[in-house]
């Protein structure tokens, strides 16, 4: 194991600095400005997470510390329509926002008309112009100090997506927010900020999907927050293809209100080092929630999935199936946190974590997490690690296909079986081709 | 007399070590009926594993001629193209594959094996529309994964609509009618009497006999403690249905 000091101060200092700077001459209301501020002082007293810290055991940061720390100002004005082609889904008649190195580019998004109830922009503007619903919920459900990344990314909130449906609004069509990353010169570092604040009974398909341009290292680090109110019905598809020499780290906090329903896709292909926190916190009675999740790695890649679903009431149930399929040397982490609060009676929570190993050289890490304080739930949890379905690969032998074929189909199905619970069916198709051609790497490397 | 289309010699097979086939011999010419009886533990199924040449399978002894070739020299997958079908007693639940998908991927690999064009999924939803008719399955049966969620009845009418499509010369059903109940026996049964050809055979493994009210076998034959240890006609199912197995297997006194 790498040792690590408990406070690397030393790797952090530029980082720090860097912070400083930015909380310092940021412009903005005070309360924002108090924010950043906030963020700085627990980034001083946190630093980059180690690997002695029981939620960063099995990813270590250091790499991200050693690259050169070179946040983007502002969007790069190089980037053109034809460059993102590759990112756009099929036959999407949607709104996508772009944001490059975590800063909005009007020039190459495309806003959907304007609807009642519904705001779709970035949160700059939404700050600029005073919004109150920006200012009553940035940084009200992501902790600042959860981790020293959320409290860099707090002391540098300056831009990302903001949506905010009244209540009873229904977004007409889903929304694609594509952040592109290009590493140069001048930026390296993108730290959107998102939030969406979803109103009593409104309803809206959002995609986050992140990025790169050509395969230089850079490091994203992201937070978004989701506010669904009461009986809203949200679907977040967060979607992470960046190159393989990037370092992703994420969280996305979702706070649910009484009776309301979420649904969260992660899906995780890219990177040298992806760390996704999913963290679900029931804050009424009758919420549903599923977490989806599918990671595909190979190479000396490093995907990490932290998930939390905390019943804080009675009768919400939480469904969680996340599927990994590692090759090469890659290593795979799923830690499941179920939190079953005292008062949280008739909880029905579920947790599947399964893992497709290709090469003898790729590891797993699986591990439940539960705490449960109330006396009448229905909590279960199963992990499974291991190579295909013996039973199954026969099976399709006897039909006459090739075992070779067979086990490429037995791959993609396990794969499919996660990405054939995204509702939006663009978003499928763009899936399944970068998956497939990832899937084929990854069987051909082996 | 037609040329055998399977001819089991000898045949002796076992898993771990453990002999369960001791020496088995059967002939099937085209457009014959042969149903396997037996109780339980009799070797039924492991002759149906060892015919399509599931891993584990060890054969120990005696030869197997498919249709002129070594059949246990095939790999699973060659035996399927070259028409042979075994209709499991248990359907495998493939999740994320779509019923249609599969079965297309199925039917192109044979059509490859025989050196004809694959067929696109438009021509294919044809064929396939055709014989789910057949069947009485329902159209969205199709559209989703194979066997996923499937009751038993709908499993093994899926066997027999792959069948169906896939049209073997050699068609093994393991225990078909297990977990059946009458309806659904009945239209199972029809849909293997109406692919029924001069020029095709089935080997009906059963352990009961009323399946064969519906698909009435040319032979019988009675496998016990992994050998055939009585063959006859239709009759004989009858008789076994009647006196049980005990008579015949105090007669073998293993």
């Amino acid at each position: 194991m790498t040792t690590t000091k408990s406070k690397p101060a030393g790797e952090s200092t530029v980082h720090l600095a860097a912070a400083e700077a930015f909380a310092n001459s940021a412009t903005g209301p005070e309360w924002l400005r108090t924010l950043r501020r906030n963020g700085v002082t627990h980034f001083t007293e946190l630093g980059f997470p180690t690997t002695k810290l029981e939620d960063w055991i099995y990813c270590n940061v250091a790499p991200i510390t050693k690259l050169a720390f070179k946040p983007a100002a502002i969007a790069d004005a190089n980037v053109t329509a034809k460059q993102l082609a590759p990112f756009a889904f099929p036959g999407w008649t949607g709104s996508r926002l772009v944001f490059v190195n975590g800063h909005f580019s009007p020039a190459l998004s495309l806003l959907p008309a304007s609807q009642k109830g519904v705001t779709i922009t970035n949160l700059a503007a939404a700050l600029a112009s005073g919004d109150k619903v920006a200012e009553s919920q940035l940084a009200h459900h992501a902790s600042v100090d959860g981790s020293g990344f959320s409290a860099l990314s707090t002391a540098f909130i300056a831009d990302g997506a903001f949506i905010a449906l009244a209540p009873n609004a229904v977004a007409a069509e889903p929304i694609h927010l594509l952040f592109v990353s290009v590493p140069g010169d001048a930026a390296n570092t993108a730290q959107p900020r998102n939030l969406i604040v979803a109103g009593t009974n409104s309803s809206a398909k959002i995609v986050e999907h992140y990025v790169s341009l050509g395969g230089a290292a850079h490091f994203t680090n992201a937070v978004t927050e989701i506010a669904v109110g009461e009986g809203a019905n949200i679907e977040h598809a967060k979607f992470q293809e960046e190159n393989l020499e990037a370092f992703h780290i994420a969280t996305v906090q979702v706070t649910l209100a009484r009776d309301s329903r979420f649904l969260s896709h992660s899906i995780s292909t890219g990177a040298r080092l992806a760390r996704h926190n999913i963290n679900l916190v029931m804050t009424g009675q009758g919420v549903d929630c599923v977490m989806n999740g599918l990671y595909a790695a190979g190479g000396k890649q490093l995907v990490d999935h932290h998930t939390v679903a905390d019943h804080a009431q009675p009768h919400c149930g939480s469904h969680e199936y996340y599927h990994g399929i590692l090759g090469g040397s890659s290593r795979g982490v799923f830690n499941g946190k179920i939190f079953v609060r005292k008062d949280a009676q008739k909880t029905d929570a579920k947790q599947t974590s399964r893992n497709l190993l290709l090469t003898d050289t790729a590891t797993v890490n699986s591990k439940p997490q539960l705490e449960i304080l109330a006396d009448d739930v229905k909590c279960t949890h199963g992990a499974t690690v291991g190579q295909l379905n013996d039973e199954a690969l026969f099976y399709c032998r006897t039909r006459g296909i090739a075992e070779v074929n067979a086990r490429r189909l037995l791959t993609h199905a396990f794969a499919s079986e996660i990405v054939n619970r995204i509702t939006v069916e663009p978003v499928r198709e763009h899936l399944e081709q970068v998956l497939w051609a990832r899937l084929e790497e990854l069987i051909e490397k082996k | 007399m037609k040329q055998p289309l399977i001819e089991i010699k000898n045949l002796s097979a076992g898993i771990n070590g453990k002999q369960i086939l001791k020496g088995i011999n059967l002939t099937v010419r085209p457009g014959e009926v042969h149903a396997i009886m037996g109780p339980n533990g009799s070797g039924k199924s492991t002759l149906g594993y060892v015919l399509a040449g599931r891993k584990g399978y060890d054969v120990t002894g005696g030869s197997v001629t498919y249709d002129g070739k070594d059949l246990i020299e095939l790999s699973p997958e060659d035996r399927a193209r070259e028409g042979l079908f075994l209709a499991f007693q248990y359907p495998v639940e493939i999740p994320g594959v779509n019923n249609t998908y599969f079965l297309r991927a199925a039917y192109n690999e044979q059509r490859k094996h025989r050196g004809q064009e694959e067929v696109d999924a438009v021509d294919f939803l044809a064929i396939v529309k055709e014989k789910m008719k057949l069947l009485e399955l329902p159209e969205g049966m199709l559209k989703r994964s194979v066997n996923e969620g499937f009751s038993g009845g709908e499993k093994k009418r899926n066997e027999i609509f792959q069948m169906a499509v896939l049209d073997p010369k050699l068609a093994v059903l393991d225990e078909t009618d297990s977990g059946l109940d009458i309806d659904a026996l009945r239209i199972v049964a029809e849909g293997v009497n109406k692919l029924k050809r001069p020029d095709n055979a089935a080997i009906v493994i059963t352990h009961y006999q009323r399946l064969l009210n519906y698909i009435v076998p040319d032979f019988v034959h009675v496998l016990w403690n992994g050998q055939i240890i009585k063959s006859g006609g239709k009759d004989l199912a009858l008789e076994l249905e009647e006196k049980g197995y005990d008579w015949l297997i105090g007669k073998n006194g293993k």
